[in-house]
């Protein structure tokens, strides 16, 4: 990868119930994410998406550029902003911003309709062939 | 409403998790993940994994129990109706696989108020059975109102 190139988009739209399935996987039971009348109720439009479901998104997209393999993620910070929706497409970007030897840092967002949901984050991938720390010993 | 800050510096004690396969996939499927690493254990150990691997922010699942001890912890009095998660920083070490044990301490790194609102910053760190860092999460909360 070199600075300046845009990583491969990432589009995924949520559906009605994923924040309902995503609150099983994590733990996180909060009622604006899984109640839609207590979310309006706190005056949000509706339920809104678990900003670290947005987060994985981040994730996997930094991932996919990097070649697939989930080691080559070291470091991921975000910033959550606005909130995610359910039934609305999130698109993640991304700009390479550095490439130092081993290491790239990627300039990432995502947004919904135009509006940014996770902005500022960073991204740090080792490039591919960098040793994998979950290899087996010896390996 | 002035934040109290004395809760700063405050620990908790260790949370142990331990990772299944069955749950990684869960949280594989719940994410949109679809690398076959995080379902087979035959395409995990051709990619040279010890076992079937956590996707990255599978971070959140086995930090979880030492975070909501810092969250619900009335010494750091954070106001649930006005909590916002502000922001998050994970940076990863050895990768965790199915059958480890992560061992997650947290710790009130800062509490400090700005523009009239709290802000709370935990640090979490994550170890496997072995002793090794698996991941240290940084975790910024904001309470809207102070």
């Amino acid at each position: 990868m070199d600075q300046g190139e845009s990583i491969p988009e990432l589009k995924v739209t949520p559906d009605r119930y994923l924040p309902h399935r995503y609150a099983g996987a994590s733990g996180d039971f909060n009622p604006i994410h899984i109640d839609k009348e207590f979310a309006t109720d706190v005056g949000l439009p509706s339920n809104i998406l678990h900003g670290l479901y947005s987060m994985a998104q981040v994730a996997r997209a930094n991932v996919a550029a990097a070649g697939g393999d989930p080691r080559s993620l070291r470091r991921l910070s975000v910033q959550f902003r606005g909130m995610g929706l359910p039934e609305q497409e999130i698109l993640v970007t991304g700009t390479v911003a550095e490439v130092d030897g081993d290491r790239v840092v990627v300039d990432t967002r995502a947004e919904q309709g135009g509006k940014p949901i996770i902005k500022n984050a960073q991204a740090e991938l080792s490039s591919p062939g960098a040793p994998a720390s979950g290899a087996p010993d010896g390996a | 409403m002035p934040v109290d800050t004395s809760a700063k510096g405050k620990t908790f004690p260790s949370h142990e998790y331990e990772v299944g396969k069955e749950k990684i996939r869960e949280y594989a499927e719940a994410v949109g993940e679809d690398n076959p690493v995080y379902f087979e254990r035959e395409a995990a150990h051709a990619a040279g994994f010890r076992d079937v691997p956590a996707p990255p922010v599978f971070a959140v699942v086995y930090s979880r129990g030492a975070l909501v001890q810092a969250l619900f912890d009335p010494e750091v009095g954070i106001d649930f109706s006005m909590l916002v998660h502000g922001g998050q920083e994970f940076v990863w070490g050895e990768t965790v696989c199915v059958g480890d044990t992560i061992t997650t301490t947290i710790e009130v790194k800062d509490i400090y108020e700005k523009g009239g609102m709290g802000f709370y910053v935990f640090e979490s760190v994550s170890s496997n059975q072995e002793g090794q860092e698996v991941v240290r999460g940084t975790w910024s909360n904001i309470v809207r109102g102070g």
